[in-house]
């Protein structure tokens, strides 16, 4: 797998609170973009890997794009979670020879339509533990997490704060990002109305319309496509031991989530280590899960999470560049694709927030949910 | 109120919590092979493979292990109570199993009845149970 596939070509849609194009339209519109972008013409696409969530089947969007033979298509589950599993699972059919041009996607009316948690209001099997007494939404099933990481460490709503003045700071130079022109003082974040203390409302991710693709291909063929490639290092997913998927309370150690777990596996087939990487895509459905990431992936240790987002530790310039476009908080919350595609303008030189001489990149998924993460080079 | 509140989705696992809890007792699913405690309930034990198992009765006794007081929005069931909160309990009998509750001055006070503010990690909890209707007596939590 190492270093064998490579993204040649990535695409968005716009972002916004509400897009009039259907789901299938922004996945098949982005999907070609990328092609276009790698080179490639849609008949040369005979891979497809994309979320479980999706709500258009590989077999509508192949019909759209006007796809040919489809050799391999397979979905990644665990919302969030997903990202660079789908990455991962395109690049593993290409290195073994499944398919020859892959692409991957997430498509998703976030901002216009329902939000998850209130599409009914009945309690599953599954929530039937915590549901009934209140605790509702991602919001208070991380909420959960995060005070009982404040209890344990000494962490503070300054460094939640520091999370999401950094990341809004990036999306402040990104005209893509949905917060472009929406500056962030640390008084506005104090005084912004509760979600779920300790969480306020900065602390939440975007509500989101749009739509993200890139291709892969083999590093031999990457060679003869128009951008410069960037190859796929490593990938791992990490499902710990006696995980439950948001509401992760029923373990030894609830703060050490997935991603350690995935980091394992990550690094246990990568040259590239934390030392080496030069700027990360952290999954940043809400501000802790940036902290508990910087830990889980190996950037500093145990409970220091937080101390790491001082002094402007995860800017453009500090200890470790996050969320350059803006993150799930402040460019687009489309499941974490936007920071796939992120890291590729990084190794290709040309981000709006671009880390100087950055030829090594890590972007991970969902931190709470069962996850992924992949390691990109020039 | 029963219409006005979140109801369980019992299934086959679940049964015998709620079962008990009716009748005043917390009991936790335990394994006839090894003893090991477990939460939530499933059919085979992580240890030794175990399809067997039994429902022990705990003390009831616990900590808070955190907390969060959500804000609209919210379920319509619990907009009229926002804000409230919700505490994580870990048992004394095995800390690493912790349960979802609220704490409250007594037995079918409204969950928002006791200031967030007053509410400690570590705080030292007993079980109490309401009954929201015949079939479901849900746990909630006084300071002991
Ligand atoms: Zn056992």
């Amino acid at each position: 797998m190492k270093d064998a596939t490579a993204i040649v070509g990535i695409a968005e849609s716009k972002f916004s609170k509400n897009l009039e194009a259907s789901e299938c339209q922004l996945a098949s519109e982005v999907i070609i973009a990328a092609l276009a972008e790698a080179g490639l013409k849609p008949s040369d696409v005979d891979g497809m890997a994309s979320y479980t969530m999706e709500t258009t089947s590989e077999v509508d969007i192949a019909k759209n794009m006007g796809a040919g033979d489809i050799n391999f298509f397979g979905q990644v589950g665990y919302g969030g979670g997903a990202g660079p599993g789908c990455v991962g699972l395109i690049a593993m059919a290409v290195a073994t020879g499944q398919c020859e041009v892959g692409v991957a996607w997430r498509s998703r009316k976030r901002g216009s339509g329902q939000r998850p948690w209130a599409a009914n209001d009945q309690v599953t099997v599954g929530a039937s533990w915590t549901r009934p007494w209140g605790l509702l939404r991602p919001a208070d099933e991380i909420g959960m997490l995060t005070r009982r990481y404040m209890h344990e460490y000494g962490a503070t709503r300054e460094h939640l704060c520091n999370v999401a003045m950094s990341v809004r700071k990036h999306a402040n130079n990104n005209p893509n990002a949905i917060m472009y022109e929406r500056k962030m003082t640390r008084d506005d974040y104090m005084n912004a109305r509760w979600i779920s203390e300790p969480l306020c409302l900065f602390d939440n991710c975007l509500e989101t319309d749009g739509a993200l693709a890139c291709v892969v291909v083999s590093a031999e063929r990457a060679k003869d496509c128009p951008q410069t490639p960037v190859y796929i290092h490593s990938v791992s997913q990490g499902l710990p031991p006696q995980h439950q998927t948001m509401t992760n309370y029923w373990n030894e150690d609830p703060l050490r989530g997935p991603a350690w777990c995935c980091a394992d596996g990550l690094y246990k087939t990568s040259d590239i280590k934390p030392e080496d990487i030069k700027v990360a895509q952290l999954y940043d459905a809400f501000s802790p899960l940036i902290i508990l990431s910087l830990e889980g992936y190996g950037f500093c240790e145990r409970g220091e999470g937080a101390a790491f987002t001082e002094d402007g530790g995860i800017e453009v310039g500090g200890r470790l560049p996050v969320n350059t476009s803006g993150g799930g908080l402040s460019e687009a919350y489309v499941h974490g694709f936007n920071l796939i595609n992120e890291n590729v303008r990084q190794m290709r030189g040309t981000s709006c927030n671009q880390v100087e001489g950055a030829d090594t990149c890590i972007v991970t998924a969902g931190e709470g949910v069962p996850t992924s993460a992949m390691i990109l080079r020039r | 109120m029963s219409q006005d509140v979140l109801l369980p989705a019992i299934g086959p696992d679940e049964a015998p919590f709620w079962e008990y809890t009716r009748k005043g007792e917390l009991r936790i699913q335990q394994c006839s092979g090894c003893e090991r405690l477990r939460f939530p309930p499933r059919p085979m034990c992580p240890d030794c493979h175990s399809t067997d198992s039994h429902w022990t009765l705990v003390s009831g006794r616990g900590t808070v292990w955190s907390y969060v007081v959500p804000h609209p929005p919210l379920l319509p069931q619990f907009m009229p109570l926002a804000p409230y909160h919700v505490i994580t309990v870990a048992l004394d009998e095995n800390p690493t199993i912790r349960l979802l509750g609220n704490l409250v001055e007594k037995a079918g006070d409204p969950i928002n009845a006791i200031d967030p503010a007053t509410i400690e990690i570590g705080m030292a909890v007993q079980v109490v149970f309401e009954a929201v209707n015949d079939e479901i007596h849900m746990p909630r939590w006084v300071r002991v």
